[in-house]
């Protein structure tokens, strides 16, 4: 019989379906452990933690490792909430403007013509593989001479180019019609007006993406809180959550640690569960072509 | 070749601006370029900058020529004899192996029905959201070198080893256990990428594939599925390629930085090393200028390989 061809996106499950699904079984509950395994540490009792031979699951769930988190906090001088506080106006600015910023530029660089232009891709391109570490001492010292330790601009600035999202957002906006925007110039719009009433509704996809991108880059950030700022008040969640999982060695610690990779895992969780349809089907739509 | 009364026509119409000299392009661009500016591209310059001195962050940098670029090729053994071998393979097997493993799971998901499919996607790119950094604690317990670490515990009930192993400070497994660590978190943003481009290739072409002689699943992917998924797969390789020289931090969190042994020192730690615990600033920049040089190598490779020609 001639070969028919594979079934792409298939409606139902089929016995195809089933073999696939059994072939890639191992690998995704492989994937899946440290998540599983994340959850049900978080609420295990002290006794549990530390049992022999070490359970994986949970089999009395208790919310004590996350008072026990609270009440570590309480007397450390600086409150949680303000940890929470930082973390939060960071992010929100970080993703605001950030995204603004990349949008404007990928728009610039995809569609308006002017002198320079492809050396500018050129150079961000470039800088896609610019792996932070390597720079980050002569950024310690931009910071320090632009007077930016200890402030949140110290936090924001540095983060707000993220040369891949650039990249990926100028991809979609190459998708947009020339023609449209042609049109639109006949109508008289001005080339602002045709960002936001024209490219920013169709990249709408690509937007999503790049949130996730900048969120992730922003929220996993703990160079700034270690080299940028030395007042404890300033720095970031994921810092002091960081630190308590590396310097709490006693017994409560473990389980403090645990409740603490839980809270910093969730909100990359709901926000990928919010956007992950727009992302996946954008890329595939509009897409990336 | 245009006439001349074309062109005066193109540049009064509105429609030149798309044609000529767009100042407004600058405009749109200043704000990112700025930040870009100051942030990446001057730090780039000041670091090749300093990779030509001696530089302790306390006195003023005095210059040397290229004595560090000579130490690090001739004099570091350390560099050469761990970290260099130990990025390429961490590199190769992360970057290179990630990316084909990133897009066997997203050939494979895609020929499931879309509940599966995006359950199983949320599975596997659930541990990238996490960059590896927040997960140490886990994988602390899970190799803990005493019988109450989980992979001991198991491989002990199950006959395997007798006595547990000291995971985390021996020199033989902890490149593997950084690589398994590194693998773990890089199906991530490229992956996701590269389940819409499969998604979205043409179901025709499958069929005439079919009818024009493709006789398996494996023709079909070569000739079929990967050139029509091509910026796909190139901002995937792109991602793989990043994601494959910024993982240094799991084994500083894990064991500690320099690493036992320098069994799982990569270059992003030896950076660290000489730059924030021995404050030899002027040497670790010179180390970073290498990395810069081999991560433009490798995307270059993926240039090559998917970017498209007709941009």
């Amino acid at each position: 019989m001639a070969y028919r061809g594979s079934k792409i996106d298939p409606k139902k499950m089929g016995k195809d379906q089933v073999k696939i699904l059994l072939l890639i079984l191992p690998l995704v509950i492989f994937m899946a452990l440290p998540i599983v395994y994340i959850i049900n540490h978080a609420f295990k009792p002290m006794d549990e933690l530390f049992a022999f031979p070490p359970t994986f699951f949970v089999r009395r769930p208790t919310l004590d490792n996350f008072t026990n988190l609270i009440k570590v906090s309480r007397n450390s001088g600086i409150p949680l909430s303000r940890y929470i506080f930082n973390s939060f106006v960071i992010t929100l600015v970080t993703i605001g403007l950030s995204l603004v910023f990349t949008t404007l530029a990928a728009f610039s660089l995809s569609k308006l013509k002017y002198r320079g232009r492809n050396m500018l891709m050129q150079i961000n391109q470039i800088a896609i593989m610019f792996v932070a570490t390597a720079v980050s001492i002569p950024r310690y010292l931009i910071i320090a001479k632009l007077g930016l330790v200890d402030s949140y601009l110290a936090h924001i600035l540095p983060l707000l180019s993220v040369p891949v999202a650039l990249f990926l957002v100028k991809q979609f906006v190459d998708q947009v019609p020339q023609v449209l925007i042609e049109a639109a110039y006949i109508d008289g719009a001005s080339d602002f007006h045709i960002y936001r009433k024209l490219i920013i509704p169709m990249i709408k996809p690509a937007i999503a993406t790049a949130a996730i991108l900048v969120f992730q880059q922003v929220w996993t950030n703990m160079e700034t809180s270690n080299f940028y700022i030395n007042d404890d008040s300033m720095k970031s969640l994921t810092f002091y959550m960081n630190s308590l999982t590396n310097a709490n060695n006693t017994v409560a610690g473990q389980g403090i640690a645990a409740a603490a990779t839980l809270i910093m895992f969730i909100p990359n969780l709901v926000l990928f569960i919010l956007l992950q349809k727009n992302v996946m089907n954008t890329m595939a739509h509009s897409g990336i072509k | 070749m245009k006439s001349r009364g074309e062109k005066i026509l193109k540049r009064k119409s509105k429609v030149g601006r798309l044609e000529r000299n767009n100042k407004n392009g600058y405009l749109f661009v200043l704000p990112y370029g700025l930040v870009f500016g100051v942030f990446i591209l001057i730090p780039v310059i000041l670091a090749v900058i300093l990779s030509f001195t001696n530089f302790n962050a306390i006195e003023w940098p005095s210059w040397v020529n290229f004595l560090n670029y000579i130490t690090l090729l001739t004099r570091d053994e350390v560099f050469m004899q761990f970290v260099l071998p130990n990025t390429v393979v961490y590199s190769v097997v992360v970057g290179i192996g990630g990316f084909i493993l990133a897009f066997l799971l997203a050939y494979a998901l895609s020929n499931l029905p879309k509940i599966p499919r995006t359950i199983c996607s949320l599975i596997i790119y659930s541990p990238s959201m996490t960059s590896g950094v927040a997960m140490t604690v886990i994988w602390r317990v899970i190799f803990s070198g005493d019988q109450t670490g989980i992979l001991n515990s198991w491989l002990m009930s199950l006959g395997i080893i007798n006595e547990p192993i000291i995971w985390l400070i021996s020199e033989e497994y902890l490149l593997p256990i950084v690589i398994i660590i590194g693998l773990w978190s890089s199906m991530g943003v490229g992956f996701l990428s590269m389940i819409a481009g499969i998604l979205n290739t043409n179901q025709e072409l499958y069929e005439a594939a079919a009818i024009d002689g493709v006789k398996n699943r494996f023709q079909e992917v070569i000739y079929i599925t990967i050139p029509s998924m091509k910026p796909q797969m190139y901002f995937a390789a792109v991602m793989s390629v990043v994601n494959a020289f910024q993982n240094g931090a799991v084994s500083t969190l894990l064991t500690g930085n320099p690493s036992p042994g320098y069994a799982a020192q990569l270059i992003v730690n030896h950076i660290e090393d000489y730059g924030f615990l021995r404050y030899e600033m002027g040497y670790a920049a010179a180390v970073s200028v290498v990395l810069l040089l081999l991560v433009q190598l490798f995307s270059k490779g993926a240039d090559r390989l998917f970017a498209s020609k007709d941009e």
